[in-house]
């Protein structure tokens, strides 16, 4: 393993094991805005959201009895479609090695 | 503090989606200019790890817990229109996959979540950073201050778009003091974890860091340990 790439895999390994293992110790008391939101009360105002019957909604992919399998799972699965998404998405974005910043800007949204 | 479907009204959203809207737009503009070979992985690991971690939620007090927004951390690592990028994929993600903030309250989440906690974060950061030593410390004290600040002001403009479009009819100081102070306390959760983080990547890469610009001379890199001067310059 090169000395380059190795922050990049330790960084990567690192937010899997986090979404995948750690997530399950994760407290499951009501977050702040529920909180509030129960003292408050106005906590019984909320929808369930309408993708509620998602395959993974809730952080637990359905069919999987499991929940610390369930849950790894769905942590996991969510990590690599972020990446996928976001690193998709600023690599379209990102100046060109040899190209002077301001070109990048002047091309705007187009796509190069 | 994601925020589901029916607390707010529907002129509420729309108008968060509006300002949703427009922010992502700009940042798609501004953001090139933050990104190149170097730091755009970076920026896709970012977002990635602030999913991972906000699905770890921490204690806080009686009965209650916290987690990871990660608006000034992803700011401070990326810069602040990459960070909008980073912070709206996340959220459209768990909206999306994930039923964890409401579908018709995603403009509101990526309003609270990625333009207030993300400029109040890189705002504070700035400000100290001018203020402080140009040192390591200084930066981490920095991030660590806009990280903290960043929570509590973006629960306080919930209660604000509570104000105007919340569908409960319920005293609005109420509100305000119970979103107010159990942000502190969640924010000061923010801070440990963003300067933890930060640290660690401050230590193996400080080049592509990029709210540590200011730290980029050759004699502040060629004394890290595990990093050589002439890669990092690279």
């Amino acid at each position: 393993m090169s000395r380059r790439r190795a922050p990049w895999l330790a960084g990567l390994l690192l937010t899997l094991v986090i979404a995948g293992f750690v997530s399950h110790h994760a407290s499951s008391a009501p977050d702040g805005l529920e909180w509030a939101a129960g003292e408050s009360g106005f906590a019984d105002t909320a929808r369930d959201s309408a993708t509620a019957d998602s395959p993974l909604a809730d952080y637990a992919v359905s069919g999987v009895d499991d929940g610390r399998l369930s849950g790894g799972l769905a942590g996991v699965a969510g990590v690599a479609v972020t990446l996928v998404l976001a690193g998709g998405l600023t690599l379209v974005l990102r100046r060109r090695t040899g190209r002077p910043a301001a070109d990048a800007a002047a091309a705007g949204p187009a796509r190069d | 503090m994601h925020v589901p479907d029916g607390f707010l009204d529907a002129p509420t959203s729309v108008a968060t989606g509006v300002v949703a809207a427009g922010t992502v737009a700009l940042a798609l503009q501004r953001a090139r200019r933050e990104l190149d070979e170097r730091t755009a992985p970076l920026a896709g690991l970012t977002a990635a790890f602030v999913f991972a971690v906000q699905m770890v939620n921490f204690p806080v007090g009686a009965g209650t817990s916290g987690h990871l927004v990660g608006g000034a951390l992803t700011a401070v690592l990326v810069g602040p229109w990459t960070a909008v990028l980073c912070m709206t994929v996340v959220l459209v993600v768990q909206a999306v996959l994930f039923a964890d903030g409401g579908l018709t309250a995603l403009g509101t989440n990526v309003t609270l979540l990625g333009l207030v906690a993300v400029g109040v974060g890189y705002g504070v950061f700035r400000l100290l950073l001018a203020l402080l030593p140009r040192t390591r410390g200084g930066l981490l004290a920095a991030a660590g201050a806009g990280a903290f600040v960043s929570v509590p002001v973006a629960a306080l403009v919930f209660v604000g778009l509570f104000a105007v479009g919340g569908v409960a009819d319920v005293p609005l100081s109420a509100v305000a003091a119970a979103m107010g102070g159990i942000h502190v306390l969640i924010g000061i959760g923010e801070a440990v974890i963003t300067v933890a983080v930060l640290a660690a990547v401050v230590s193996v890469r400080p080049d592509l860091v990029h709210g540590a610009a200011h730290l980029r001379r050759p004699s502040d890199l060629a004394t890290r340990p595990g990093l050589r001067a002439e890669e990092s310059l690279r």
